[in-house]
């Protein structure tokens, strides 16, 4: 099993920016008891969520060739939380990215029923990037990543910088 | 008959009555860049200050010329990689993670012995890192305490050893 933070891409250009949705649900477990009278979703995980859009960009501009790994939140701030019935757009742009690690800066923003967008956190994420065996173990099987890239949707609706769609890798 | 002088042009007047001054208008910038590309160490200070209250969190009273990364900012490993990226962006300036991290000079069997290290070793360090003083170290040299060392102010003039370049 894997912690799934985000539920699709609904927008991603190749190393630069990307927008993943969120549903947050009362059929998620922790949102039960773990702040117990009120159902709703630890900013921690929005965090996660947060990660896992930028993590995802990065890695992919590193043709997932680098374990791309949270190495530190620069910053977060949060204005609400969000609750069961919300969807979260987490939008990241990529600030810096080089062999060694990235910058990457993501929104999080919570869509109400009318359609209307309010911001809900922000935060800086550096990602380190390690060569195979310096200190992690493999994060992914490439059969595995790549069923769960096919989940998020990164090549339906995946474009590189000139607008060309990406190509699914074969491995 | 007198050679004729090419007067350059140096105003212009529009016919909306918008006026402008050429000569200050083309100068001004070049000026400009020439102050611009020598920054005090002041600015320079200020610069450093502000990358290391973003990657560290810390509050800029905190950040004083004295302070060591580790000890008192708390700078970890990986902090140094977020201020490596700041400072080169700020500055536009390349850092290789040799300069700031002698890891070769401090895990080498020719320059540490014991846990120390050697007259060879801090001369090496001192070639490596003109830009820290390394005095408080010297005294007692054990790798151990090299984290401790860095301060604020030998970034400070870490980044204008690269401007300079």
């Amino acid at each position: 099993m894997r912690w799934f933070w985000i539920d699709r891409f609904n927008e991603f250009v190749r190393g630069k920016q990307a927008t993943a949705v969120k549903n947050v649900s009362l059929a998620e477990e922790h949102l039960h008891d773990h702040f117990p009278g009120a159902a709703l979703m630890p900013n921690s995980l929005v965090v996660e969520g947060m990660a896992q859009t930028a993590g995802l960009l990065v890695a992919d501009a590193l043709e997932f060739n680098r374990r791309v790994v949270l190495a530190k939140v620069a910053k977060a701030e949060f204005e609400y939380d969000a609750v069961p019935g919300d969807s979260i757009l987490f939008r990241a742009t990529i600030l810096e990215l080089k062999p060694t690690g990235s910058l990457a800066s993501v929104e999080s923003v919570i869509v109400n029923e009318k359609g209307k967008e309010r911001p809900q956190g922000k935060a800086e994420l550096f990602f380190a990037h390690l060569e195979p065996g310096e200190g992690v173990p493999k994060l992914f099987e490439p059969e595995e990543l790549l069923k769960w890239l096919d989940h998020m949707h990164i090549y339906d609706i995946g474009r590189d910088e000139a607008g060309n769609p990406l190509s699914r890798p074969d491995w | 008959m007198p050679f004729p002088v090419k007067k350059s042009i140096t105003r212009l007047s529009l016919e909306d009555g918008r006026d402008y001054n050429l000569r200050w208008r083309t100068s001004f910038p070049i000026l400009r860049k020439g102050v611009m590309s020598m920054p005090s160490r002041d600015e320079i200070f200020e610069k450093v200050q502000s990358a290391l209250v973003d990657a560290l969190g810390v509050d800029d009273d905190e950040v004083t010329p004295e302070a060591t990364m580790v000890g008192d900012l708390g700078a970890e490993s990986i902090d140094f990689l977020d201020i490596v990226f700041r400072l080169e962006k700020a500055f536009g300036i390349k850092i290789p993670r040799s300069e700031l991290f002698p890891e070769d000079v401090l895990s080498s069997t020719e320059f540490v012995v014991d846990g120390k290290l050697n007259d060879a070793g801090i001369a090496a360090l001192k070639e490596r890192m003109p830009f820290v003083d390394l005095a408080k170290f010297e005294a007692n040299p054990s790798v151990q305490n090299f984290p401790n060392i860095l301060t604020v102010e030998d970034m400070v003039r870490y980044v204008q050893t690269k401007i300079a370049d």
